[in-house]
């Protein structure tokens, strides 16, 4: 059964929390002095002249945890109706969800043996 | 059991009473929890960052905030007011939309979960089927606002900065639903009304800290990380990186990431309290302190005594993990960034997944005692 009681107040509440930000930045607009002089917005770099941007390619160490993530994140989402479920499922759904889990983990093991976890 | 009061049911027949429509009762009634609810996380943070300074203050033998207000509680709205009044310096290299864009993308979803967080059966915005599931759903739209204001900034402190906090969020995003998943599993439900609800009859043995001691340790750690607290401050470690992805942000952006991450505090706290300790019972049930006082279960102020002390329960386990995750950052130096990750992936990652599958094996051979 699918029933979408009490997902009015989420979309209410989305709308509410949205003005936060809104009322916040608007307040602050009437109230606050303005900007004076261009040395002002210049980029802060410890003091110093600010040396090129930071809108560069470099490489994002960060690139091969994204992946990971991705596929864990994935892994998660498919198991939450297993774990709701589960009272009625018994143990093949136990079963299962060991063969699911275990072919990630060999996923995993193969991440950290190929070094995509180090941080270098 | 007691079905507690029913204010939403209360306030609609007050006003139908008066001849309104019952449609249009239900539309009066809808904003009424939701800006309470704002109002109250909103006061929960300067309390936090009052106690915050306080206890700092306390561990290092200092006195602390102490003029503005009595034991100087208004500091904290003193400090807001005087971010409302600051100049907002734009950097004139960054993206003005996204810079403006990313503080209001960390702040919205914050507050949007407290949506779920409940204190009392019907003392909540919106008992949601999808409840917990919504806050893990929603915690990760954060790091998107993170790199946005970071990679707008134009700056590299703010670049490395937002990297390293989206990094940080997603890493310990698993371990943390995975976590929350063998909460779910032995509550058979995802409403946090009802996860509360099945720890309650037993009074502090009930709880569900007994049953998952891994999973609570492995959710307060990756709590900790996600909301970017001492020893995992990492984005805005100050000796390498300014203040991260906050660099270039003054005035009242840079007050709404404040905001935010104490929000995000508060928030992970009272879900810790809701998912692991029994949120809104007390430690020793109210039902059989009703029956030594031979009170009846359907008495009006035994109702509102209820009502009441079940707020004042979960804030009160809300702010005991409010307070540790203080005296923690006085305790542990920060970690490294590849500590930080090989914690996150090699050790609580592995240990999320062994705690899940003892929680379905035990559910399986002891099903009384792991919610049937």
């Amino acid at each position: 059964m699918f029933v979408l009681s009490g997902y009015e107040y989420l979309l209410g509440f989305l709308l509410i929390c949205s003005l936060v930000p809104v009322l916040a930045l608007t307040a602050s607009k009437v109230l606050r002095p303005s900007s004076r002089g261009p040395e002002r917005r210049t980029t802060y770099e410890s003091g110093m002249e600010p040396v090129g941007g930071a809108w560069i390619q470099f490489n994002i160490r960060y690139y091969m945890f994204a992946l990971v993530f991705v596929i864990f994140d994935v892994e998660t989402v498919f198991l939450y109706p297993w774990a709701v479920a589960f009272h009625r499922l018994g143990v093949l759904a136990f079963i299962e969800a060991l063969i699911f889990i275990a072919i990630l983990v060999i996923g995993l093991v193969y991440a950290w043996r190929k070094g995509a976890l180090e941080w270098s | 059991m007691n079905p507690g009061i029913d204010l939403q049911q209360r306030f609609i027949e007050t006003l139908t009473d008066f001849g309104l429509s019952d449609g249009i009762s239900k539309l009066i009634w809808m904003p009424v929890p939701m800006l309470l609810m704002i109002f109250g996380a909103t006061v929960g943070v300067l309390v936090s960052v009052w106690l915050e300074r306080k206890i700092s203050a306390a561990a290092q033998q200092r006195i602390g905030p102490e003029f503005i207000g009595p034991l100087g509680i208004l500091a904290p709205v003193a400090d807001g007011m005087k971010l409302v009044f600051k100049e907002d310096v734009v950097p004139a290299n960054s993206d003005p939309w996204l810079f403006t864009l990313g503080p209001a993308l960390v702040v919205i979803p914050v507050f949007l979960s407290y949506l779920i967080v409940p204190f009392g059966e019907n003392l909540l915005v919106s008992n949601v089927g999808l409840g917990i599931f919504l806050w893990i759903a929603f915690s990760s739209i954060v790091p998107i606002g993170l790199l946005m204001s970071g990679y707008s900034s134009n700056n590299k402190y703010a670049l490395l900065g937002g990297l390293r906090a989206a990094a940080q969020s997603i890493s310990y995003e698993i371990p943390l639903a995975l976590a929350v998943l063998a909460i779910v599993m032995m509550s058979n439900s995802l409403s946090t009304v009802e996860i509360v609800e099945k720890q309650a009859g037993y009074g502090i043995l009930g709880w569900n800290v007994w049953r998952q001691p891994f999973g609570f340790i492995l959710f307060w750690i990756s709590a900790l990380a996600e909301c970017e607290r001492i020893p995992f401050d990492l984005p805005e470690a100050e000796e390498e990186l300014v203040a991260g992805y906050q660099t270039e942000y003054s005035g009242m952006k840079f007050a709404l990431f404040y905001l935010g991450s104490y929000v995000n505090l508060v928030l992970s706290a009272l879900l810790v309290a809701v998912l692991y300790f029994g949120g809104w019972e007390l430690p020793i049930p109210i039902e059989t302190l009703a029956d030594l006082l031979h009170i009846p279960q359907d008495n009006a102020i035994l109702q509102v005594v209820d009502a009441s002390l079940g707020i004042t329960m979960t804030l009160l386990k809300a702010y005991f993990f409010l307070f540790l995750a203080i005296l923690l950052r006085w305790t542990v130096p920060r970690v490294r960034i590849d500590q930080l990750l090989d914690l996150g992936w090699k050790f609580l990652l592995p240990v999320g997944l062994a705690n899940l599958l003892i929680t379905a094996g035990l559910k399986l051979t002891l099903p009384f005692a792991f919610g049937g």
